[in-house]
């Protein structure tokens, strides 16, 4: 028995010290890995999603509070009108959470691209959701009102082959996307504006 | 029996290179290394916390019970895994996109687990810090040979550390030999080199 509770309290220990370090270690490194993130793997989608806009939505972006959570919009000009917005959302993939930008024409609630950014798919399988624009082109030009669904599950998305999860994953983050959307559309047209 | 800080350092280098004659962690060593960029970073990474993972074990080998030091080993192993994680998010995030899964997989990787059984469990902190550092170094040097060899062949080109500049060698009419990419091509290498390696050896 003795014996026993010596080795859970060892591991006990040892499980915090090492919780603890990770805890110091990722508040140290938190504010540099958002900026590297933007700069790496928001920027190149955003702009390959907001390709011909005249401004630069990197350095063109807001903030709206969505309940307790913070949001950043990233603003695209086209024709010299202020009408598109892209954010990004998380979906549940195989991996992990796949984050998704969503750019959403403001005028007539169509989308206008979606881009993957962040993901911990299956090299070769899911990671396709990324590197090939197969999925990603799908959502082009759909209304955000559809229900965005894959085949497999009644809708008009079509899977990428081997990666059903992955794209079912990428679906659900424009529906919640969709859905941030729909909420906060007042406030962002406030913002857009002004 | 009782080797020199400075045997157990070099022992890494030749006599137990890894993966070479050390035949561990072969699971990163064929998949990082199709450029020479991610063959140095994987190399680097697991470097690091073979060397942590080793000096901390080696201070705490006695107080680790007998039959839970297995998990202790992976509490340790896994913290200095996802610090280095962090900090190549933080610092080099390009790398670390390259990389991806293979960073966390550090964690189960056999040469780092098995040199905190077979070694800094038993041995003092000097002797298990120079046997991390030199089996690290050896690591990485196989790595980069691997991914050297892989590279120029493979794809023609030589992407240059850090600065991940890809330098193409041959000109424009090179044909690429695909396969040396490919998984399949990591096996023949490995298995080519482990030979030159070994004929070396008999002489």
């Amino acid at each position: 028995m003795r014996e026993m509770i010596r080795l859970f309290i060892v591991i006990l220990l040892f499980s915090c010290v090492s919780g603890g370090l990770l805890a110091v270690v990722r508040s140290g490194t938190q504010e540099r890995i958002e900026y590297q993130q933007l700069k790496f793997v928001k920027g190149p989608t955003i702009k390959q999603i907001m390709e011909g806009c005249s401004n630069d939505p990197l350095s063109d972006r807001f903030k709206i509070m969505d309940g307790d959570k913070e949001r950043s919009f990233f603003v695209g000009e086209f024709d010299g009108k202020r009408s598109v917005v892209a954010f990004e959302s998380y979906g549940k993939g195989f991996g992990g959470d796949i984050g998704v930008i969503v750019a959403i024409n403001v005028e007539t609630d169509e989308i206008v691209g979606i881009g993957v950014t962040t993901h911990s798919e299956t090299p070769g399988l899911g990671s396709r959701a990324k590197s090939e624009p197969g999925l990603s082109e799908q959502f082009k030009g759909l209304s955000i009102k559809e229900p965005f669904k894959v085949t497999a599950d009644g809708g008009k998305i079509d899977a990428i082959s081997g990666a059903t999860m992955t794209s079912r994953g990428v679906c659900g983050a424009v529906v919640i996307s969709a859905g941030i959307y729909d909420r906060l559309k007042n406030e962002i047209l406030k913002k857009i504006k002004a | 029996m009782a080797k020199t800080v400075v045997q157990e350092f070099t022992k890494g280098l030749w006599a137990e290179i890894p993966p070479f004659r050390l035949v561990l962690g072969l699971c990163p060593t064929l998949a990082v290394t199709k450029t020479v960029e991610n063959g140095v970073g994987m190399g680097i990474a697991t470097t690091f916390v073979l060397v942590c993972s080793n000096i901390l074990i080696s201070l705490l080998r006695n107080v680790i019970p007998k039959n839970v030091r297995i998990a202790c080993f992976i509490v340790v192993i896994a913290t200095f895994v996802i610090v280095v994680e962090l900090v190549m998010q933080a610092f080099a995030y390009p790398l670390f996109l390259k990389l991806g899964i293979f960073i966390p997989l550090i964690v189960v990787n056999c040469i780092v687990l098995g040199r905190a059984e077979a070694f800094a469990a038993k041995n003092g902190v000097v002797s298990s810090f120079a046997d991390g550092l030199g089996i690290g170094i050896g690591f990485t040097l196989s790595l980069t040979a691997l991914s050297i060899f892989r590279e120029v062949l493979g794809s023609g080109t030589f992407t240059v550390p850090i600065t991940s500049v890809s330098i193409p060698l041959f000109g424009p009419s090179f044909q690429p030999f695909n396969f040396l990419i490919e998984a399949p091509g990591a096996f023949v290498c490995l298995g080519l080199m482990l030979c030159i390696m070994n004929m070396l050896g008999k002489k």
